[in-house]
């Protein structure tokens, strides 16, 4: 452990601990844009400066380890100055798109221009030329309004393995793209996206669907067996958003199906009326395309019914196979992707109502 | 799960056997990779090239169907190495001497022999495992699905026990399941032997317990599972047959097989979210609510309860499954009225006491994990500390049994199905995003490009695939994937549903089907 003092506050952190970790510990705000706590520190962004007693410049407190004794100031007239020159630097080459961009009010770099009151910009000048190649239907890349703060390229290289992305040309040039600036074609987790200060990555289907007024809604997804804690941005009784918090037990971190499997909820395929057959069952054809409530057999083989109608026609139907065959003739195949609650109350009907143990699920498959 | 996910960080080793983590538990995958970054090392033993391979410190490609023999051959070393765990053995377990000498036989040579790992390579993965501090060990459906998969998953635990290392933080046995809900459905009890929290439905004294709670008789007969109720409605003995959200007629093997049993029930109920390929086999079809449209709770894979919380409201008429449910019982003069959806929960844990300790209110944030016996227990990370529940773990010899269909003349390849990263189960939900559909637009056959030269088809060629059940014609899709010999389809695909192909025989024990091995020739189409 080291002890060290941060504007006049003394603080205890454990060695290997940055000036950065010691002074969020005592929540004092400095700002970043590079830094992530879950990726190796870069220094990057130059933003998080701060004053060392006894040191001659200022340094990045993101990657200066605390060490016993140190005395930091983290505001002084000449930091928020520096601070200011570095974000206008990195304004001079951002596009002013912010009225119609993806992460307006949601974004690091807007945030600190308005705290710090940058509208003009002494240093307007030439901008990185992106040649935009974006056919992947999960990652829309504005990469004019990248900071190169690389936690997407340390992100897919450091938590998903991947590799994905990386840094390429140098100076003005640089840039973050695949491999010969292809476009994406990755495992699409959408890690990059989530860390993205900017409206540099967003997700494509976020598009146009509203970026404010949404309700949020904490669940689970609806896929695998990992369990992964999803934030629903609700609009207008629509998902139109989903991401995933830090302090979760996936870390905040998703795969592509629960990020961006979103979209079946409000498919137009949705079965949204009970259905009673009217003709002969047939085969199941396999090779004709997914069948769509509203569009193929539906009609042919099926009317639509009220509730009511449908349910008294189904307990006649199991009450009459129980009497005349017993109640092992009848079976329930339960669900792993409904709640506890519907799985406790469906063996409860089979076993106390029907009268069987014939219940089961896929567990198996 | 015996252990929980945050765990998987801190293992010293992790061998993964049958399971393909970073495509059927990604987030799992994450957390085994940072293991890794962290200093573990990683025994992979999967007959295809995973992508975990790329992670892994040692990959064993045994011929599928032949786990028995690799765990064995391995636990022969690590007998012979003496990296048993003799105190655990002792205190702990019994039946270690005899279960010993059945490991004779089942030297590194044989092993060899047997599954075509090097000697080298199993004695290697011997001294990862047996020196190991902290190691886990996580498998799915690659050990199951097999007509022996009871004894894979003893030889797992065997391994487990013989070293001791099981009942620790970040030491354990760690079966992943494969969908959001299959822990939860099977604790609540949709299984044919087992009242909710595993209470066997014919050991007396439980049945009358729960007659109490449901003030009605019960049946102390255990009930068919899964597969058997298909093979009961084509002898005419299951008649009637209610599905709430499963689409066996892509699940199952023999999708034939199991088109003429659902065909064959006189009454046949579909309950889901989409007119599914069983749906389009119904009798009446219900409407339900999907996972953002309702409340409740779902179990993860390492038994953590979580919230789920209605954020939109369902389309046209449909309804949660709770209310078709209930609806029901009352049309039988049953009443199974809740006012809220905490309520159901609540009389499942007066019923299990290991859930006793979770509310909603306590799971708002964050999940807890059963055992949670009381209001103040803070959930338990891992299983087994200090002891098992049914006192001494037993040893169980088990002897390598080959698979039930292996290849022969007429069908030379070995076919193994599995799922694949960005489709999910039958397709019913991830084929209707537009998005996914552009990554991952069809089926496809993985074939070793040796099998492709001596067939000589390429990528994206047609090839018709046939086994004793059905044919179906798919995309060529040349791979070092897999070993030479195996073939591998994704069973996403209604227009090339692998399951034509699959074999329905089961393990006698666990009733899992043989999903992993079967015997397929592959010839040029003519489509
Ligand atoms: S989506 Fe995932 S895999 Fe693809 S570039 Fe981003 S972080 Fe890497
Ligand atoms: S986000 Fe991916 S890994 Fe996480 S639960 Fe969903 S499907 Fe599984
Ligand atoms: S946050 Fe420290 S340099 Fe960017």
């Amino acid at each position: 452990m080291v002890t060290l003092k941060i504007d006049g506050k003394k603080v205890t952190v454990r060695k290997l601990s940055t000036v950065l970790d010691a002074a969020r510990k005592l929540d004092i705000p400095i700002p970043t844009l590079c830094h992530h706590p879950e990726l190796s520190p870069f220094g990057g962004c130059r933003l998080c400066l701060i004053e060392i007693k006894g040191y001659p410049k200022p340094v990045a407190s993101c990657t200066t380890f605390a060490k016993e004794g140190m005395e930091i100031i983290t505001a002084s007239p000449s930091l928020e100055k520096l601070r200011r020159t570095t974000l206008e630097l990195i304004l001079s080459d951002h596009p002013k798109d912010c009225m119609v961009c993806e992460r307006a009010g949601d974004c690091k770099l807007q945030e600190l221009a308005y705290f710090y009151g940058i509208r003009e910009n002494r240093f307007e000048g030439e901008r990185r030329i992106y040649t935009k190649k974006d056919n992947n239907p999960f990652v829309a890349r504005e990469m004019e309004k990248c900071i190169l703060c690389g936690q997407c390229v340390r992100i897919c290289d450091e938590i998903q393995g991947v590799g994905a992305i990386d840094f390429a040309y140098r100076g003005l040039k640089t840039k973050i793209c695949p491999p010969f600036e292809k476009d994406l074609d990755c495992e699409f987790c959408g890690q990059c996206v989530s860390v993205c200060p900017t409206g540099a990555l967003t997700g494509k289907m976020w598009a146009h669907k509203g970026r404010q007024n949404f309700k949020e809604v904490e669940t689970v997804c609806p896929y695998c067996g990992c369990g992964c804690n999803l934030t629903l941005h609700v609009w207008r009784n629509e998902v139109i958003r989903v991401s995933s918090k830090e302090d979760t037990i996936n870390e905040g971190w998703l795969c592509a199906k629960g990020r961006f499997g979103y979209g079946f909820i409000h498919s137009p395929d949705r079965l949204a009326k009970p259905l009673i057959r009217t003709a002969p069952k047939e085969g199941v054809d396999l090779n004709k395309p997914q069948n769509s409530s509203r569009f193929t057999i539906h009609d042919s083989q099926f009317k639509e019914v009220s509730w009511d109608e449908a349910l008294d026609y189904i307990a006649v139907k199991l009450k009459e196979t129980k009497e005349k065959y017993g109640s092992d003739a009848v079976g329930g195949l339960s669900s792993a992707r409904c709640t506890n609650e519907e799985n406790y109350l469906f063996q409860k009907f089979i076993r106390a109502v029907i009268g069987t143990n014939n219940v089961d699920h896929c567990a198996r498959y | 799960m015996t252990n929980s996910i945050p765990e998987i960080e801190n293992h010293d080793v992790i061998f993964v056997i049958g399971s393909n983590t970073t495509e059927t538990h990604p987030i799992i995958g994450l957390r085994m990779k940072k293991a890794v970054k962290r200093g573990a090392d990683l025994i992979v033993a999967d007959p295809r090239r995973i992508d975990l391979v790329r992670s892994s410190s040692l990959w064993l490609q045994q011929t599928p169907g032949t786990d028995v023999a690799l765990l064995n051959s391995i636990m022969h070393v690590i007998v012979k190495e003496d990296f048993i765990d003799k105190k655990f053995i002792e205190e702990r377990t019994e039946g270690f001497e005899s279960f010993k000498d059945s490991l004779d036989e089942f030297t590194p040579e044989a092993g060899e022999r047997i599954t075509g790992v090097p000697k080298e390579k199993i004695v290697k993965a011997a001294f990862l495992y047996g020196d190991a501090v902290r190691p886990g060990i996580y498998y799915t459906m690659g050990i199951t699905q097999h007509t022996h998969g009871t004894e894979n998953v003893y030889a797992i635990a065997n391994l487990a026990l013989m070293t001791g290392n099981l009942g620790r933080e970040s030491t354990g046995v760690n079966p992943l399941r494969g969908q959001n809900n299959v822990q939860g459905a099977t604790d609540m009890g949709c299984i044919p032997d087992f009242y909710p929290g595993y209470q066997r439905v014919d050991v007396p004294g439980i049945k009358q317990k729960f007659e109490k709670a449901w003030g009605v008789k019960l049946s102390d007969k255990p009930g068919l599972k899964a597969p058997e109720m298909i093979r009961a409605a084509i002898e005419g003995k299951l008649r009637a047959l209610y599905i709430m959200g499963e689409n066996p007629i892509l699940s199952d093997p023999d999708v034939r097989h199991t088109i003429n049993a659902l065909k064959n029930l006189d009454f046949l109920v579909v309950q889901d979210i989409f007119l599914t390929e069983t749906a389009e086999l119904a009798d009446v079809i219900l409407p339900s609510a999907c996972y953002a449209e309702k409340n409740g709770t779902f179990t993860n894979t390492s038994r953590t309860v979580q919230r789920i919380r209605k954020a939109v409201e369902p389309p046209g008429d449909a309804k949660a499954d709770s209310y078709s449910i209930s609806e029901l019982g009352k049309r039988f003069g049953y009443e199974m009225n809740y006012n809220l959806m905490e309520d159901i929960f609540q009389e499942a844990k007066k019923l299990w006491p290991a859930l006793v300790g979770v509310t909603y209110k306590r799971i708002s944030k964050a999940g807890l994990q059963w055992p949670c016996p009381t209001l103040d227990h803070p959930g338990t990370p891992y299983l087994f500390k200090g002891g098992f529940p049914r006192g001494r773990a037993t040893f169980t010899s088990v002897r390598y049994r080959a698979s039930e269909e292996l290849p022969d003349n007429d069908y030379p390849f070995l076919l193994s199905t599995g799922r694949q990263l960005f489709q999910y189960h039958t397709g019913s939900m991830t084929r209707r995003v537009d998005a996914i559909n552009m990554v991952s637009p069809g089926a496809y056959i993985e074939i070793h490009p040796d099998d492709a030269d001596k067939l000589n088809v390429r990528d994206g060629d047609i090839v018709k695939v046939t086994s004793r059940r059905g044919s179906l014609d798919i995309e060529v899709m040349v791979s070092e994937r897999p070993l030479k010999g195996l073939v591998f389809i994704p069973f996403h695909y209604r227009e090339a549903a692998a399951n034509l192909l699959t074999n329905t025989a089961l393990d006698p024990v666990a009733k899992i089907p043989e999903l992993k091995v079967c015997a397929v020739k592959i010839e040029q189409s003519n489509k």
